[in-house]
């Protein structure tokens, strides 16, 4: 049969086209209008953080300390005031947003691969290698993530590589955990008998028809976890093993800001938004995401 | 003529939700006797269970709501009755025995602390020697030995869970009990022993039953009158003779007959009624059967058909 | 015309548990000629549905061995199983977990074609879907369906043009019926016959429903515990059934009519018993109402009896 007659063959054939899977998932993803908002900040974010340079100067307004200038309220000429070392917090906001959101979006797709490896792999085999490894990854949860990410860069020393390694480790015992679990319950389906029934290869079986139904709480924990990696950055660069001061950072900016409080609230208040921003915007996504994912859920 | 126990009429009840109104039952009459089993045959969406709840008034809050008619026992109105009166009720005068025995028990009670809840519940000033006699009796009853009373629910077979759950729903000698699929889930033998049970209990206590089912051969084998439900309906209802012996049947219940294979004799190919159950939120204009009618006429698209009575058979088809 | 197209020799499946060995299929010989249907009868918990997952090799047998078109597949490798897996297939009980629910009915119906490559141009599966969407009577409008918004019947359907689209030669059928309703079994069973004789596709019909066996299966083998106790053509079996199991199966049945209504019947006692190491001889001993001390005796196989007539009981030495 020749290639022509195929197309034409299909041509009277075809009375209803065959919508693809990732049109529909778009498709469904649009419906939802939260998960649009939290789409639209958030890619206006990342354009802030790319052209940070346009819009101020790094070494003037972020990082050079200005004593006279010090510990001002939001005015005229520093839109978002200044901290205790005169530093205009509305420029290392912008600046900030580039490490906040670079180090934590790569934490969570390092940790969240590494732990959907490990997790697919002791729920889908289960037996001895879920047992080794499951209690390997016991052996980090029960050292608190952040002891074991100081732990990691104190071994490996400072530098923002090591320090995503650090952040990531401390994270994949919880992905493996979460993943294992939802694989544990669609692993007994009758639908993925049907798929080795067929000979489908066991990635295949994991990839396409076990994540796709276990991806819910995944999701969840991956944005929940961007609210805690920024933080714990932060508390890493308290110890002086993080980000190293002048660089500016939303959490390290925060905790920073915590001495000042009681009197110019404004130095906790705007990094705060900036984070709570950062992880609405992500749990929306995410929330929209794991919904559109869902054909169940359409109306 | 004997007494009545039970009298629906005219009985109305929908699901509502945010997006639709799923017409559970359309305008039900059902009178049941003292002493008799009513089974209650359709398929899955006819509204039997709906119908059920409704009798138990456990139909879910704010979603089932009953729109119309009436649901009498003895000489409560039930339809009308306060949440505290209902629960005076269930349990001493109407129980309710479920389709899964597995679910149906507390996991966490002992089946001896779960039979005597209920005694608890409905006889407060009965003493705790004679509610734990009273728990031998029944677990003699349902033939299962009372020694086993200390154990839980897992400790227990499938048939063995029914039979507790049976125990349980018989605890107060209620004069009503709904059955709804109480063997669905089990094997033929073990049904077989289930139902021999139940029908020596009836006689025993004389209890009305009503025995939801989708399975003919168990209606055959244990009730004394049959309705027919489709679509929120009774759509045939009469003596086990009328149902399956006489000539006059609605063509659903032929077509249901004609589903089941016949183990007497050897057919070729099954004559099964075409389409599907018509969709509850949207109900057909006249005979909601008439789309996958075999003998559809005009009218049957125009008009409900009403209740023809022959003694005791009833159908509602526009055919006869 | 009368070749076996799948036959097992004393196969078994033995499972690990804390308190022993589970006998799940404890010796099983069957064999099922090229067009034929087998059906298999037998309680919860009698292994059928482990036999016929042992059959596909989707559960590895302990020892013994299965022959298709007189091949022992047992000691195929991956790859000979991988092309093996299109000849046989499998019809689950659930048409509700036998779906992927994330997948749309084209691309569940497509899968298997994809995974084995038979078909490789796209235009050509989306064809070979929808002719068998035709075939198994889904209508052309469902493709970009989901599983959750069909019914039961449609969703078994669904399942059966899965299982169809390798162009199997056998399928084992696990209770395809039994979640469904009378009406709607009624159609699925038709249409399974329908494409018995189109295509001389081969069924091992697993399901606990004596009726439904009946109409559908040319042979029946009663399990119970793991074992094959009777076995004979279906007319043979249900005219003269010789097993006191089942003849108490049989006798069970409540039948649609009135005739039988108050007879007493042999209802056998007793519930299932553990089969978890089972003692030797018959497993049926402690339920049966003709036991004997004899029937405690170690072996016991099935015996032609008569003409196709095979029973496992003391009763016919």
């Amino acid at each position: 049969m020749g290639e022509d007659m195929v197309k034409q063959d299909v041509v009277i054939k075809k009375k209803y086209k065959k919508r693809s899977q990732i049109k529909s998932i778009m498709f469904r993803y649009k419906k939802n209008k939260l998960a649009m908002v939290g789409f639209v900040m958030f890619i206006i974010m990342i354009i802030i953080a790319i052209s940070a340079d346009l819009i101020v100067d790094y070494e003037i307004d972020a990082v050079t300390q200005n004593m006279k200038e010090r510990l001002q309220t939001p005015n005229s000429e520093h839109v978002f005031g200044t901290d205790e070392y005169g530093r205009d917090i509305f420029a290392r906001i912008i600046f900030g947003a580039r490490i906040s959101l670079f180090v934590g979006l790569i934490t969570i797709s390092l940790s969240l691969t590494g732990g959907a490896i490990i997790g697919a792999t002791a729920g889908y085999y289960g037996g001895r290698i879920d047992n080794v490894l499951m209690r390997i990854m016991d052996i980090f949860l029960a050292i608190p993530s952040i002891l074991l990410a100081i732990s990691i860069v104190a071994a490996l020393g400072t530098g923002i590589f090591n320090l995503l390694l650090a952040m990531s480790i401390s994270q994949v015992p919880r992905f493996a955990r979460i993943v294992r679990s939802s694989i544990l319950t669609v692993k007994g389906q009758d639908f993925i008998e049907a798929a080795k029934a067929c000979g489908t290869k066991d990635s295949r079986i994991i990839i396409k028809h076990i994540i796709p139904n276990a991806i819910g709480p995944i999701i969840v924990q991956a944005t929940l976890t961007m609210a805690s990696t920024i933080l714990t950055i932060s508390s890493l660069s308290f110890v002086g093993l993080g980000i190293q001061s002048p660089t500016p950072e939303w959490g390290s900016m925060l905790s920073d800001g915590k001495k000042q409080m009681r009197y110019y609230p404004h130095l906790v208040i705007i990094p705060g938004i900036a984070i709570m921003l950062a992880v609405m915007s992500l749990n929306l996504i995410g929330d929209g995401l794991r919904d559109a994912l869902d054909p169940r859920l359409k109306n | 003529m004997s007494e009545k126990l039970l009298e629906i009429e005219n009985l109305y009840v929908e699901y509502e939700t945010d997006e639709e109104i799923v017409k559970a039952v359309n305008g039900l009459n059902l009178i049941i006797n003292k002493g008799e089993t009513l089974g209650l045959v359709g398929e899955t969406g006819a509204g039997k269970s709906t119908t059920a709840l409704s009798i138990m008034k456990l139909l879910p809050e704010k979603v089932g709501i009953i729109k119309d008619g009436s649901i009498i026992l003895g000489d409560i109105n039930i339809t009308k009755a306060s949440d505290a009166d209902m629960r005076l009720l269930r349990g001493n005068s109407i129980s309710m025995i479920f389709q899964d025995p597995m679910t149906s028990l507390n996991p966490i009670l002992t089946i001896g602390e779960q039979i005597s809840e209920v005694l608890e519940l409905h006889n407060k000033e009965m003493k705790k020697e004679d509610i734990s006699k009273r728990v031998d009796e029944i677990l003699e009853l349902v033939g299962l030995p009372k020694e086993r009373k200390a154990e839980y629910p897992h400790q227990f077979s499938g048939g063995m869970k029914q039979r507790v759950v049976i125990a349980i729903a018989l605890a107060c000698e209620p004069k009503l009990l709904l059955a709804d699929e109480p063997t669905t889930a089990l094997d033929v033998t073990i049904q077989a022993q289930v139902l021999e049970m139940m029908a020596d209990l009836k006689e025993k206590l004389n209890t009305s039953m009503i025995l939801i089912t989708h399975d003919l051969g168990v209606v055959a084998q244990t009730c004394d009158r049959v309705a027919i439900m489709y679509a929120g309906e009774i759509i045939e209802l009469g003596t086990d003779k009328d149902v399956f012996e006489s000539e006059n049947h609605h063509p659903y219940t032929t077509g249901l007959f004609g589903s089941i294979p016949d183990l007497t004799k050897a057919t070729k190919r099954l004559n099964p009624i075409d389409g599907l159950m018509p969709d509850p939120t949207d109900l057909p204009i006249g005979c909601a059967f008439h789309a996958r009618c075999p003998k559809c006429m005009d009218i049957c698209k125009k008009n409900k058909p009403k209740e023809i009575k022959k003694g005791s058979h009833m159908i509602k088809c526009h055919l006869y | 015309m009368n070749t076996p197209i799948i036959q097992t020799k004393n196969l078994k499946k033995y499972f690990k548990t804390p308190k022993g060995d589970l006998h799940a299929v404890d010796g099983v010989n069957v064999s099922i000629n090229k067009g034929e249907t087998l059906g298999v009868v037998g309680e919860s918990g009698c292994g059928k549905s482990t036999l016929g997952r042992v059959l596909l090799r989707l559960i590895e047998p302990t020892s013994g061995s299965v022959y298709f078109e007189g091949n022992d597949i047992t000691n195929y490798d991956k790859n000979q199983m991988l092309e093996m897996r299109k000849n046989m297939q499998i019809i689950f009980q659930d048409p509700y977990a036998s779906l992927n629910p994330r997948m749309t009915i084209s691309d569940i119906i497509a899968e298997p074609i994809k995974v084995c490559k038979t078909i490789t141009n796209k235009h050509e599966i989306e064809n070979k879907v929808q002719d068998l969407m035709e075939t198994v009577g889904l209508a052309e409008r469902l493709i970009n369906s989901y599983p959750h918004e069909l019914d039961g019947g449609r969703r078994q359907r669904v399942g059966i043009a899965r299982a169809l689209s390798l162009n199997p030669k056998f399928i084992v059928c696990d209770e395809p019926v039994s979640s469904l309703d009378v009406s709607i079994q009624a159609q699925i069973l038709n249409l399974m016959m329908d494409l018995q004789d189109e295509m001389g596709l081969t069924y091992m019909f697993i399901t606990h429903d004596l009726s439904v066996v009946k109409h559908i299966s040319k042979e029946i083998a009663v399990m119970y515990l793991g074992q094959c106790v009777e076995k004979a053509t279906s007319d043979e079996l249900f005219n003269n059934p010789m097993h006191p199991y089942t003849q108490a199966l049989l006798d069970s049945i409540p039948i649609a009519n009135l005739s039988s209504k108050g007879n007493k019947k042999r209802i056998i006692k007793g519930e299932v018993t553990s089969p978890i190491n089972p003692k030797p001889g018959c497993r049926f001993y402690a339920r049966c109402p003709k036991s004997k001390d004899i029937c405690l005796a170690p072996d016991l196989h099935l015996k032609e009896i008569d003409n196709n007539h095979q029973v496992s009981c003391v009763l016919y030495d």
